[in-house]
């Protein structure tokens, strides 16, 4: 027990909890914010949507599937050259969010274009009869009405940035995965690897169930709430 | 006001096209409610979406208001749309927005201030009869406060023409008549042009005042709801027009006339003058009175007896009293 808590409160154990956290948030966030437009395009240019263009689809929908073929590990060392070029080193936490960024935006946007899938075509048909833009239908009407799907697809994103971060002791990275990976597999010292673990299972615990509440909590399809 | 030239509309797609509109012309006045009426496939759906250019005609012209849709540019026909509103059979509201911002949509996208917006959707819910409802989101209503509420929305901007695509088709006979008044009333009282798709007569016969027949993406027929309705000519019309409960195919008897009364024959007791004037006994198959244009109009069909004589003597005497009959045939 006194092992535990001296674990759990050395400092290398907290900046490790914290890094992991920033890591994973950061990440997320970039990988929406490019995964976002990459979404709209896929589903925008399909045949039948707003504004299909069947080349665009074909070109983004392949580089997409692409990206994601590659296993993370082997995307690790394959986007070291461009780290090196936009974050000025190939190893260390700011070059692994770059790579997370990377591998995780083309999943974004296939999590968002399924999202959007799912919003009715006819309240989009209706939206057009009404004379609205493309621009118009995208953010009053797909983003809105896809909203609580798009939370749903965010638990998922974040769980599984999340279960990538170990792969940062691969190139010099930090946070619990990699302390975790460090104590367990090169000091022989499992107690703190489960610690790490049991952390990491709690942290994803947090992360999926608010947001699946938060998910049903702005629904409104849900009725006598 | 619109003007259908030599529409129509293929689907073409790798293995077959398919002509679902072919060759519609049709002329919809000012204050008509104008009927579209066919069976499922007949090509009602496409044929309104061409009026607003969801669908975009193969060939063929769109005008509305004098200015062919079809060659507008992509923002024109944009503000053009918010003249021409539109209603469906799902009716599309958007889920996660109360009935009150539901209505204030059309207007958000014109740049209507908020506060404007607001007001002028709360007048609307008002009028559609749904002003306890405005913080209500759809899920939380019944298919024909949606319907109201999707009525409301179309109303804000205004329009001129409002298209109804199978609008009463999900809705019960109750809501259905509630719905169809209500657009009625919007006709009368906001001089809103309305053109109904439906594959429901009585939907036409209750509100509608010109009627076109869609058989197979083609006009079998079209002009006025109650010359239709007293003298179908195109099989498709008469399947339609024909009580609901006896079909052609059931007639087995060569000797069926279909009778159609106008407004004041429908009172007179007109079987029993016409056995005891004629002699002859006739057999009801069927008999509808129906409510077309605020008259009451009826019609039957009877089996005529077997012997000529009485068959002559029935449609002299049908003839004398100037009442409309046709001959009813077993299609196959």
């Amino acid at each position: 027990m006194n092992e535990i808590i001296t674990v759990v409160t050395s400092s290398k154990f907290i900046t490790s909890i914290l890094l992991t956290l920033k890591i994973t948030l950061v990440s997320t966030l970039l990988s929406y914010i490019i995964g976002i437009p990459l979404g709209v395009c896929l589903y925008g240019t399909s045949e039948g949507s707003i504004f299909p263009n069947k080349y665009i689809n074909t070109v983004v929908g392949f580089i997409v599937n692409i990206i994601r073929s590659i296993p993370f590990v082997i995307l690790l060392i394959m986007t070291q050259p461009v780290a090196k070029l936009l974050v000025g080193s190939k190893i260390g936490d700011n070059a692994f969010i770059f790579h997370l960024v990377i591998a995780a935006a083309p999943f974004v946007a296939r999590m968002i274009e399924s999202s959007f899938r799912e919003v009715d075509p006819g309240v989009i048909e209706a939206a057009q009869s009404m004379g609205s833009n493309n621009f118009q239908i995208i953010t009053k009407v797909i983003l809105p009405e896809a909203k609580p799907s798009l939370i749903i697809g965010g638990a998922i994103a974040v769980t599984t940035i999340l279960g990538y971060t170990p792969m940062a002791s691969y190139i010099s990275g930090g946070g619990l995965g990699e302390y975790a990976v460090n104590y367990g597999l090169y000091r022989s010292q499992e107690t703190k690897m489960y610690i790490a673990s049991l952390l990491l299972i709690i942290i994803v615990q947090i992360l999926q169930e608010s947001l699946n509440f938060l998910a049903k909590f702005c629904d409104k399809r849900i009725r006598n709430k | 006001m619109i003007e259908l030239r030599n529409v129509s509309k293929t689907f073409t797609s790798s293995s077959k096209d398919v002509r679902a509109v072919c060759d519609v012309s049709l002329h919809i006045e000012k204050g008509d409610i104008y009927g579209i009426i066919g069976l499922s496939g007949a090509g009602k759906s496409t044929l309104v979406r061409c009026i607003n250019l969801l669908e975009k005609p193969t060939s063929g012209n769109v005008i509305f208001s004098g200015v062919d849709l079809c060659s507008l540019s992509k923002k024109e026909l944009l503000k053009t749309r918010k003249k021409i509103s539109m209603i469906f059979q799902g009716f599309n509201l958007l889920s996660q927005r109360t009935a009150l911002r539901n209505v204030c949509y059309p207007l958000e996208i014109a740049g209507v201030p908020k506060k404007e917006a607001i007001e002028k959707a709360a007048k609307l819910l008002d009028t559609v009869g749904l002003s306890d409802k405005k913080n209500s989101y759809p899920a939380q209503l019944s298919g024909g406060q949606k319907q109201r509420v999707a009525i409301a929305r179309a109303l804000a901007t205004d329009p001129e023409v409002l298209l109804c695509d199978e609008a009463t088709s999900a809705l019960d006979p109750t809501t259905t008549q509630s719905i169809l008044e209500l657009l009625k009333q919007i006709n009368t009282t906001m001089g809103v042009t309305i053109v109904v798709i439906t594959h429901e007569m009585k939907v036409v016969e209750q509100i509608c005042n010109k009627v076109a027949v869609l058989d197979n993406g083609c006009v079998a027929e079209k002009g006025y709801v109650k010359d239709i309705f007293l003298s179908p000519k195109s099989n498709i019309a008469k399947e339609l027009v024909l009580p609901k409960n006896t079909t052609v195919s059931e007639l087995s008897s060569n000797n069926a006339i279909r009778i159609a009364f106008d407004g004041q024959s429908a009172f007179e007791p007109f079987i029993s003058n016409l056995t005891i004037e004629c002699h002859a006994v006739v057999n009801i198959l069927g008999a509808d009175t129906k409510n077309i244009g605020g008259k009451a109009f009826g019609q039957m069909i009877l089996q005529l007896p077997e012997d000529a004589a009485s068959v002559e003597r029935i449609k002299t005497y049908l003839e004398t009293r100037k009442i409309a009959y046709e001959e009813v045939k077993t299609s196959e």
